[in-house]
């Protein structure tokens, strides 16, 4: 017979680690975590500025800092890890799930587990997912992998850069690239708002006098080889280019911050169900997916902006693993959840009341900028809770913690809703 | 004199946009929603402050690379004048996370240290 682990977490990433620390303190004996890349630590590892950690550590720290800080959790706690292994496939077979992974040393690999904790993070949108008009020359990166180029191997991606999509990445890179020495010439942003953090736009742009183009596309690349230029058009409310907007800026490289997947090929392969709003599993309180001892956490689940939360989350994943392997985790679901128009997606779908020790937080996004307004959260026509704030913003996740003892009683749809003050 | 600058607080998720007047040494901030607001106007005026996150090149280390950052926030017209002494600076590994790499930077009186550690090959 091969060994059966309790608890097999996919991914060393800051989901990945948090949780392994938790599952192991929470009572799981046999622990093992898997990665692909040739150090733990995730995307945390390219994500050298600081703004990481404001609420677990309360302090400012870079991503680097707050990775090592888990990584070395991890190696007090003799938690064992597997790098540059990738995983291929995840099978459920009842008691045991099985694990296939792919590794230089030891070639293709078998590995049972009666848990699961699936944390691989998310992937970038490509330039393919994207259809501009124009050639496909060089120069061209998401701005994930010039931050990797130009922060953990040292290339300079470019002199006079062009950014497409205000996300957090292409604003941080938009600093970093001006500290190293480029122009950076404009931002353009589709949508009349940021899809970025506040605090990214002023000290990422505004420090640096970068123009930030609110509706405004890219309709052309310009350049066979290597970029030359691109064209950029205003758009309309419909975000359709209004012709005669057009301006030509030269640049020799674009990068691209169009946005992020939860990379669930193997959660999907599996059989996990996906929630077409956030692309990501179904889950529960204790982020167990659809298939049972199979848990999720991190940007696997949903796309995060602050790590603080998926270290929280990974934290309920842990727990939860733990619990399963002791034959202690309830699944008698209390009620699931559900949102109005206004909100994009609301985590987790599925509370059992049994698992929870004394709040459940509940993550959420509006889909637009919302002023004076407040989410209501009802079962039928009780409301139980609000959750006031200055104002909402889609770049921002709202984080929305209801006690225990207002959940208690109720049954069927817990529905949050978006309404005036 | 009086000169005016537009500014966005960064103090909270609300980022309220601030109009700072300052004549002398009085100094009006208008557009604040809370009193967090016009210490931060005031500081943006007087004394803008940054932690600098960079690189240097490490030899004999696993990666290239070693991360680094300002070990205090700095005065922001400085930023780029560190940045040059910063590109100068070579490290061997290995290195522990924290470690200083450059005291005192142009007299700012923060470190540029270590945010990472770093095994020798
Ligand atoms: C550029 C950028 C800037 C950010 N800036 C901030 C910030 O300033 N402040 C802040 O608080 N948060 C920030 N965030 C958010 C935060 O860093 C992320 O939300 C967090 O890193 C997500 O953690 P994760 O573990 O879910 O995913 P990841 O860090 O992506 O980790 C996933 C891991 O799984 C591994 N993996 C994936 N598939 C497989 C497989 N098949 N087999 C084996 N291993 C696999 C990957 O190699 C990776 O190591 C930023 C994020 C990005 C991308
Ligand atoms: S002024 Fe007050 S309310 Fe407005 S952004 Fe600053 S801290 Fe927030």
């Amino acid at each position: 017979m091969n060994k059966v682990y309790d608890t097999v977490v996919l991914g060393g990433g800051p989901a990945g680690l948090a949780a392994a620390v938790e599952a192991k303190k929470a009572g799981a004996q046999d622990v093992l975590i898997l990665e692909r890349d040739r150090e733990l630590g995730g995307i945390l590892n390219q994500c050298i500025h600081n703004g990481f950690g404001l609420h677990t550590f309360n302090e400012q720290l870079t991503g680097p800092e707050y990775a090592e800080r888990f990584i070395d959790m991890v190696k007090d706690l003799n938690i064992p890890y597997e790098l540059d292994t990738m995983v291929l496939d995840l099978e459920d077979k009842g008691e045991v799930k099985r694990i296939h992974t792919i590794n230089e040393e030891d070639g293709y690999n078998i590995i049972d587990t009666k848990s699961v904790i699936l944390t691989m993070g998310c992937r970038e949108r490509t330039s393919g997912a994207i259809g501009i008009p124009g050639y496909r020359p060089a120069g061209i990166f998401t701005a994930g992998t010039a931050q990797r180029y130009i922060n953990m191997e040292g290339y300079m991606a470019g002199k006079k850069v062009v950014i497409l999509g205000s996300g957090d990445i292409g604003l941080i890179m938009a600093r970093r690239m001006t500290l190293e020495g480029a122009e950076v010439e404009a931002v353009c942003e589709i949508m009349p708002y940021s899809n970025g953090l506040t605090r990214n736009i002023v000290q990422c742009l505004d420090d640096y006098d970068i123009p930030l183009k609110l509706s405004h596309t890219i309709t052309f690349i310009h350049g066979k080889d290597r970029i030359e230029g691109v064209t950029i058009q205003k758009v309309d409310e419909k975000l359709q280019p209004i012709a005669g907007t057009e301006e030509y800026i030269p640049c020799d490289t674009l990068l691209l911050s169009v946005g992020l997947i939860p990379e669930n090929e193997i959660s999907r392969k599996a059989g996990v169900e996906i929630d077409k709003r956030t692309n990501g599993p179904v889950v529960s309180e204790l982020r167990e997916t659809s298939i049972p001892g199979v848990f999720a956490a991190g940007n696997v689940v949903q796309v995060h902006d602050l790590v603080d939360f998926v270290s929280e989350e990974a934290g309920l994943a842990g727990k939860g693993a733990a619990k399963f392997i002791q034959n202690n985790l309830s699944d008698n679901i209390s009620f699931t959840t559900e949102t109005d128009n206004n909100l994009s997606y609301v985590i987790p779908q599925e509370i059992a009341l049994d698992n929870v020790e004394d709040a459940v937080t509940f993550y959420m996004r509006v889909r637009n900028v919302a002023e004076n307004k407040v989410i209501n959260a009802y079962f039928g026509d009780k409301k139980i809770a609000t959750k006031r704030g200055r104002k909402f913003v889609p770049a921002e996740m709202i984080n929305f913690k209801i006690p225990k003892s207002k959940l208690e009683g109720y049954e069927g749809k817990l529905r949050f809703v978006l309404e005036d003050k | 004199m009086t000169t005016t600058k537009e500014l966005i607080c960064i103090s909270c998720p609300m980022g309220c946009h601030l109009k700072v007047t300052v004549d002398g040494e009085d100094i009006q901030v208008e557009g604040n929603t809370c009193k967090n607001g016009i210490t931060y106007g005031i500081e943006e005026v007087t004394n803008p402050k940054r932690i600098i996150p960079t690189t240097v090149i490490v030899e004999n280390g696993k990666l290239p690379r070693l991360p680094v950052k300002t070990s205090e926030a700095v005065p922001k017209e400085l930023i780029f004048d560190i940045m040059n002494e910063v590109n100068k600076v070579k490290v061997k590994a290995p290195v522990k996370m924290g470690d200083i790499i450059v005291e005192n930077i142009l007299g700012t009186g923060a470190n540029i240290i270590a945010t990472r550690s770093m095994e020798s090959l």
